[in-house]
């Protein structure tokens, strides 16, 4: 097997045992990028210096026979909203080009200090708004699985690094399905934990209530390992929870025998593409093999979830969005007077989605409009979290496709913003309920684009939720195939 | 005329909690550093930071709700507050909306027509915003060539109290005003400096004719930092909102800033107060739940409150109301009162001594009883030993004077200096007949029936001993003596 093509944990096997060095792991990943990133666009600030002197490290410490920690010289992409001190960070957004935070986001502080090799900052819709990585306001990414369609989004970046194999793992957010969806279109698996799992600390923010950070990577084995790195309580995030976390790599292989796997009626809906649903009929029988039930269950205001997420994350969104004024940091156009800078500052700086979004959140939570949207998209998430407490007394998870469709052509979707929010409508509802969710490959469509499945766990135990995936994974080989990249080049 | 009318007062105090640190930060709050030196990405409100509540400024809260009977609520959630400007570097202040720390307080205040209860409506957490420096010539930043942002008190911990419109005068705004900072400073809450901006108050003001049901139309004067300024301000925009309706015009809703010195209040341009705040719930921080325990705990550890210390002081100590108000001003200046009264000063004396010698002295400049060089304890002693009749009074002010330079005991000074009076009838007679017999005159004069002439040669005696004598006995002698 070549280098590039080992998980995270044989990578950390290999070195740990001295069959290859961190060095030159890290040396085949800058190769990589220099033969791919010029053809996908996947980077957008890389850090070989960075990588390389961390790598060495590791081995240095292997050498001395110093312990070593559990990502130690694992390759590592991070989504370019997550801080990191002293290196560009900017939401693919021409506002924050060229800020360098005085500080590393609690994530980046946990991986670094487990050996992880940070490699660099991917590609994203700007400010996580989007689902095709087509707003990132410097170039779209293309997907390794075929140069002409996107690779999904926000974190398409994050997917696509790993499904061209640059790197094992990447780090994502995920506000409503950002991690979720760009994993299906690019087939790499990709988790969103439950909100308050994850320090949110250092994640530039979109939708506050809502955002969670999560792992990308090949294999579920793999998503496991960096999730028992990053979770946990964060004394800077008055959200996170103080529970213990458990080893997510201990329990994977307990199998799903017993467990009840809930099917909702509501989203078996018309606007799934064929193959999906034929993936998905399949998938249900790998489940039904491995021993777990499967049982139709209800959540009845699943038609309002994307109404809801679209009031409640613009209104947040309008909210985080305002520091960006031209005073402190990021990208000032000066005027006449402090209206006028503000209005430049804030017309040059942020794009179009983003634009649409502010304007939509400002318009729900404004004087005579917050009863009607905002107040009323809280009540709606109520009831949607109902609903999910409600499936989940008759089931232990639930299985849904992640997307209604596989990657779309680059373009195809950009003149009609709310077809485009459609891609989220099965991944919003677990951030609205603060439920886990994982996408996993399923199956390919006769184009050869990846499919994915969602799993949606109980609030805190992604450990079902990841046993459960695991044992799809050991019955299937989807997530083993990679893109012929060759063939495009 | 102006009689025909009544005026109507809400106030809403800002007041900074004396905490170490800020508010979602560990950065300190003291006051006067040099600029941006007491900031962190927290405060600075950089990309991907999160506010964490500091438990301390909760508890100041609850002791501040508490020790103005408000009661608590037992959830409180904190809001965002939005508006852009340069001082508010996350464009949105976390604030207490709709669910806030606590609800429904009293302060009672003093009236010329006795005393007033004023309700308080609402007590809600807060941050205060940064500063801006070198504004444009107009004083308004809208026109400045450039400006600078200080963030040093971006994050400060702030409490908002809000009353209800029950104050009717601008003397009754003034009065809820001392009430308040003396129940805040009392309750350890604040220091309520008012020169370094830990109060500030904005005020609502309507009028509307004797006798009317229905309130007027009120205009807000924004941001005043000193009760003078505010009773001036409240007084001026009274007295033109009675002329505007008096010349058959209407007072405008609108938000207005006073300029103390013009001694004018003026309307704010209307694009700096035309605010939607679209205020919605903090996502980054989670609902507070308020425990009955905790409450309890907090309601435990107040102090005696100046109502009550007020009421006490005159029963225990029979003190009239104006000494009883003085003394009670401040915790520290009660506790003082009360620790020369356990040093076994009478309460009259003390009282006497501690407002009129100590207090003028301190005044005059411009210290704080905080600052004395005279302890109580020390105080105490020159009370009794006057009391007693070791000095007289007026040497007791000589020794005091002596105290207050040096920082000497009392005791001290009378003896190095032999200032104890002389109360040995046998000394006293001898020092009264030399006296007599260098005035026969007002002897004559007296016995002529110009009694008067007794304060002279009393004068003559205390000028003989150096004022050692003992006054009484000195009268009593020369009575016997004259009239023989």
């Amino acid at each position: 097997m070549d280098l590039h093509e080992h998980s995270a944990l044989e990578i950390r096997e290999g070195i740990a045992r001295g069959k290859f060095t961190a060095q030159e792991v890290c040396e085949r990943v800058f190769a990589r990028i220099r033969d791919w990133d010029p053809k996908f666009r996947i980077f957008l600030a890389s850090d070989e210096e960075g990588a390389h002197s961390a790598a060495t490290e590791v081995d240095r410490k292997l050498a001395a026979g110093e312990p070593v920690g559990l990502l130690a010289g694992i390759p590592l992409a991070l989504k370019d909203n997550l801080c990191t001190s002293g290196f560009p960070t900017t939401c693919a957004s021409r506002i924050l080009e060229g800020w360098r935070p005085p500080y590393n986001a609690t994530v980046v502080e946990r991986v670094k200090a487990a050996g992880a090799v940070l490699v660099g900052k991917v590609n994203m819709d700007e400010f996580a708004m989007g689902s095709s990585c087509e707003n990132s306001a410097f170039f779209p990414t293309r997907n390794p699985w075929n140069p002409e369609c996107v690779v999904g989004g926000s974190s398409g970046g994050s997917a696509a690094a790993v499904a061209a194999d640059l790197v094992p793992l990447a780090l994502g957010s995920d506000t409503g399905g950002s991690i979720r969806q760009p994993a299906a279109f690019c087939g790499v698996t990709g988790l969103k934990p439950t909100y308050g799992r994850v320090s949110r600390f250092g994640l530039v923010a979109f939708a506050s209530s809502l955002d969670q950070i999560g792992p990308l990577a090949r294999s579920v084995e793999d998503a496991a390992l960096l999730l028992s790195v990053i979770a946990g309580h964060d004394q800077q995030d008055a959200t996170s929870t103080d529970l213990p976390v458990p080893d997510y790599l201990l329990r994977l292989r307990e199998g799903v025998k017993g467990l009840k796997i809930g099917l909702p009626r509501e989203f078996i809906s018309a606007g799934i593409q064929p193959e999906i649903k034929a993936a998905l009929e399949t998938a249900q029988k790998v489940f039904a093999d491995a021993g777990a039930d499967l049982i139709e269950v209800a959540l009845p205001h699943s038609e309002y979830c994307l109404a809801a997420y679209y009031l409640a994350a613009t209104a947040e969104a309008s909210s985080n969005l305002a520091r960006y004024d031209g005073v402190q940091y990021g990208l000032r156009v000066s005027g006449d007077n402090l209206l006028e800078m503000y209005g430049a500052t804030r017309a040059a700086g942020f794009g179009s989605e983003v634009k649409r979004r502010i304007m939509l959140g400002t318009y729900a939570l404004s004087a005579g409009y917050y009863e009607a949207y905002y107040k009323k998209a809280l009540q709606v998430r109520t009831l949607i979290q109902r609903d999910f407490e409600q499936a989940m007394t008759k089931c232990d998870l639930i299985l849904t496709p992640t997307s209604p469709t596989t990657a779309f052509r680059l373009g195809e979707k950009m003149e009609d913003p709310l077809t485009m929010y459609l891609s989220d409508v099965f991944t919003i509802s677990a951030n609205l309920a603060g439920l886990p969710g994982i996408s996993i490959p399923c199956g390919y469509s006769l184009e050869g684009l990846p499919i994915g499945l969602q799993l949606i766990g109980r609030a805190y135990d992604e450990e079902t939720m990841l046993r459960t995936a695991y044992a799809y994974q050991s019955r299937t080989d989807w997530h083993k195939q990679r893109p012929a990249m060759e063939e495009t080049k | 005329m102006d009689q025909d009318y009544e005026i109507v007062i809400g106030l809403e105090v800002h007041v900074e909690l004396a905490t170490d640190s800020k508010i979602f930060c560990p950065c300190p709050t003291a006051f006067g550093a040099p600029p941006n030196t007491q900031v962190c990405p927290v405060c600075l409100g950089l990309p991907g930071t999160l506010p964490v509540l500091n438990r301390q400024v909760l508890v100041l809260a609850i002791r501040a709700a508490l020790a103005l009977e408000a009661t608590p609520a037992e959830h409180t959630k904190f809001d965002r507050k939005n508006y852009f400007y340069p001082d508010l570097p996350k464009a949105y202040q976390i604030s207490q909306f709709d669910q806030p720390l606590a609800l429904r307080g009293i302060i009672e205040i003093t009236t010329p027509a006795g005393p007033k209860r004023i309700r308080i409506t609402r007590v809600h957490m807060e941050e205060d915003a940064g500063k801006l420096l070198h504004p444009g010539a107009d004083g308004r930043l809208g026109t400045a060539g450039s400006s600078l942002v200080d963030y040093n008190r971006t994050g400060v911990p702030l409490i908002e109290i809000v009353s209800e419109p029950d104050l009717r005068s601008a003397d009754e705004a003034y009065a809820y005003l001392i009430a308040l900072k003396e129940i805040l400073q009392y309750a350890g809450v604040s220091d309520c400096n008012m020169e370094e901006g830990s109060l500030r108050c904005d005020a609502n003001i309507s009028v509307r004719l004797r006798g009317d049901q229905v309130l007027g139309t009120k205009a807000e004067l924004k941001n005043m930092n000193s009760f003078k300024h505010i009773r001036s301000a409240i007084e001026y925009e009274a007295r033109r909102q009675i002329r505007v309706l008096q010349e058959g015009g209407q007072v405008v809703q609108e938000s207005r800033l006073w300029d103390e010195e013009k001694g004018v209040s003026y309307p704010m341009r209307s694009k700096e107060e035309a605010h939607d705040y679209r205020y919605f719930p903090e996502p980054d921080l989670p609902v507070i739940t308020i425990s009955a325990e905790m409450c309890e705990a907090i309601s435990q550890s107040l102090p005696e409150l100046p109502q009550a210390r007020r009421q006490r002081f005159r029963q225990k100590y029979t003190l009239n109301e104006y000494n009883a108000g003085v003394l009670t001003s401040s915790r520290e200046l009660a506790d003082f009162f009360e620790s020369m009264v356990d040093c076994q000063a009478p309460a009259q004396a003390a009282c006497n001594w501690l407002t009129v010698e100590l207090l003028g002295k301190l005044n005059a400049e411009g210290r704080r009883i905080t600052q004395s060089p005279v302890g109580p304890e020390h105080l105490a002693e020159l009370v009794r030993m006057i009391e007693s009749g070791k000095i007289s009074g007026k040497i007791g002010k000589q020794v005091f004077a002596e105290m207050y330079q040096s920082g000497r005991t009392p005791e001290d000074i009378v003896a190095k200096q032999g200032l104890s009076q002389i109360s040995d009838p046998g000394v006293l007679e001898k020092v009264v007949d030399e006296v007599l017999a260098a005035h026969p005159g007002p002897i004559a004069e007296y016995r002529n029936g110009k009694t008067q002439t007794m304060g002279f040669l009393v004068g003559r005696v205390m000028q003989a001993s150096q004022g050692k004598a003992n006054p009484k006995l000195v009268n009593q002698i020369l009575k016997e003596r004259l009239d023989r």
